[in-house]
């Protein structure tokens, strides 16, 4: 399958070459070009220069019709923008944002991007270790569906986060 | 009114001092705290020094009773956010985003933003008014990727000495103003086109090559000028 990866840092970077030892096309982009030292020199996929929340840099890069398109970046923004650009604009089949702000996270997901937020992933992995009682709130959320379209979601969800089974994306990536 | 403005930077200060001076009740959020510090001295304590993004800090600032969030960052996947959170996570009726990659006007506007500010957009708008070109000038998006578009007629153009009706235009577009000697009329079937008019257009941006041919007249770019 087709894989782009926005962020090359040491998630990124990692996922990039299992998906590209496991014999799939990988697309890698990040701002810096540093950042794709990164990847070992087995690393058959195409590292791209640039902005991944520009959608010129992702077409140009190839990333339309992309199965995964998978936002890594640190900037919890930058992510949510690039995985918005790639759903509405270059019809990806699945987008998933890395988003530590829980409450950002948890919001999305209504907006239909699967998040995955290490806040939550790490607090609760810290608690399990000290024999705590976990969040609670899962740390990969996976999109709801699309009932109608953007204003129907209004209504009273003020904090409400989403309740749905953490469904665990690909392997639950490290933080 | 209620309005949240987001983002202590000059568009935010100015903004929230003129809606503070016209009455409005208003909260500036603004991460950085020596900047937050020093609006304050300014303006008095009605600012947040939390980052608007986080969701937590969003709520505290109030968002969930805004009339009005107004995302003025520097950054346009902040104000994006913003918006989003605003709109969809605390129910605000109206958000408005700065936005300054043109491309992604049309993305705000499909992703729940309902007003752009488009800085960039503006500029190029004076600049091209400035110019003496043979192009569409486009003077405002509006919904449903719809465009408002200005033709001014050379004498070249196809279309003088001729009525609307005499012209081939789009059936999704419509001709309905008509600037001559700085005075604005409704474009009637009955009105003769000249040199030197604007003509008024609203309609889908695929229309545009259409009109270009009706309005300006055949080839893309400039013309070779006679």
């Amino acid at each position: 399958m087709k894989l782009v990866i926005v962020g090359c840092g040491r998630v990124g970077a990692a996922l990039a070459e299992a998906f590209d030892s496991g014999g799939n096309e990988v697309i890698v982009i990040d701002t810096s070009t540093r950042a794709f030292d990164r990847l070992s020199g087995e690393f058959k996929g195409e590292a791209i220069r640039g902005d991944g929340t520009d959608e010129d840099v992702l077409r140009k890069a190839g990333a339309e019709g992309a199965d995964a398109f998978l936002a890594l970046t640190e900037g919890d923004n930058r992510n949510v923008m690039a995985a918005q650009v790639a759903m509405e604009k270059l019809a990806v089949g699945k987008a998933l944002a890395k988003i530590n702000d829980p409450v950002r996270a948890a919001a999305y997901a209504e907006l239909g991007i699967a998040t995955v937020c290490r806040t939550t992933m790490l607090t609760d992995a810290i608690l399990g270790y000290l024999a705590q009682r976990p969040t609670g709130m899962p740390s990969v959320i996976a999109p709801v569906p699309h009932v109608h379209d953007d204003d129907d979601l209004g209504g009273g969800h003020a904090t409400a986060a989403p309740r749905l089974g953490a469904q665990p994306v690909a392997g639950a990536p490290e933080a | 009114m209620f309005v949240l403005v987001v983002g202590g930077g000059k568009v935010g200060y100015y903004l929230t001092k003129e809606l503070v001076e016209s009455g409005h009740e208003v909260v500036l959020m603004e991460k950085d705290r020596a900047r937050a510090a020093q609006i304050v001295d300014e303006l008095g304590s009605i600012v947040v020094p939390h980052d608007g993004c986080e969701g937590k800090y969003l709520g505290q600032a109030g968002s969930n009773r805004a009339d009005i969030v107004a995302a003025v960052t520097g950054d346009d996947e902040d104000n994006l956010v913003i918006c989003q959170m605003a709109k969809h996570h605390f129910d605000v009726p109206k958000t408005i985003a700065r936005v300054n990659n043109p491309k992604n006007e049309d993305l705000f506007r499909h992703l729940g933003v309902d007003e752009i500010i488009s800085p960039t957009r503006m500029a190029l708008g004076s600049i091209e008014q400035d110019i003496p070109v043979h192009e569409l000038l486009h003077l405002a998006a509006l919904d449903n990727d719809l465009e408002i578009i200005e033709a001014k007629l050379q004498a070249d153009s196809p279309a003088v000495g001729k009525t609307p009706t005499d012209l081939v235009i789009p059936p999704e577009c419509s001709l309905f103003a008509v600037v001559r000697d700085g005075v604005a009329t409704p474009l009637r079937a009955d009105t003769v086109l000249q040199e030197g008019d604007k003509v008024i257009a609203i309609g889908k941006s695929d229309c545009e090559r259409l009109l270009h041919e009706q309005l300006i007249g055949v080839g893309e770019d400039s013309q070779a000028a006679s």
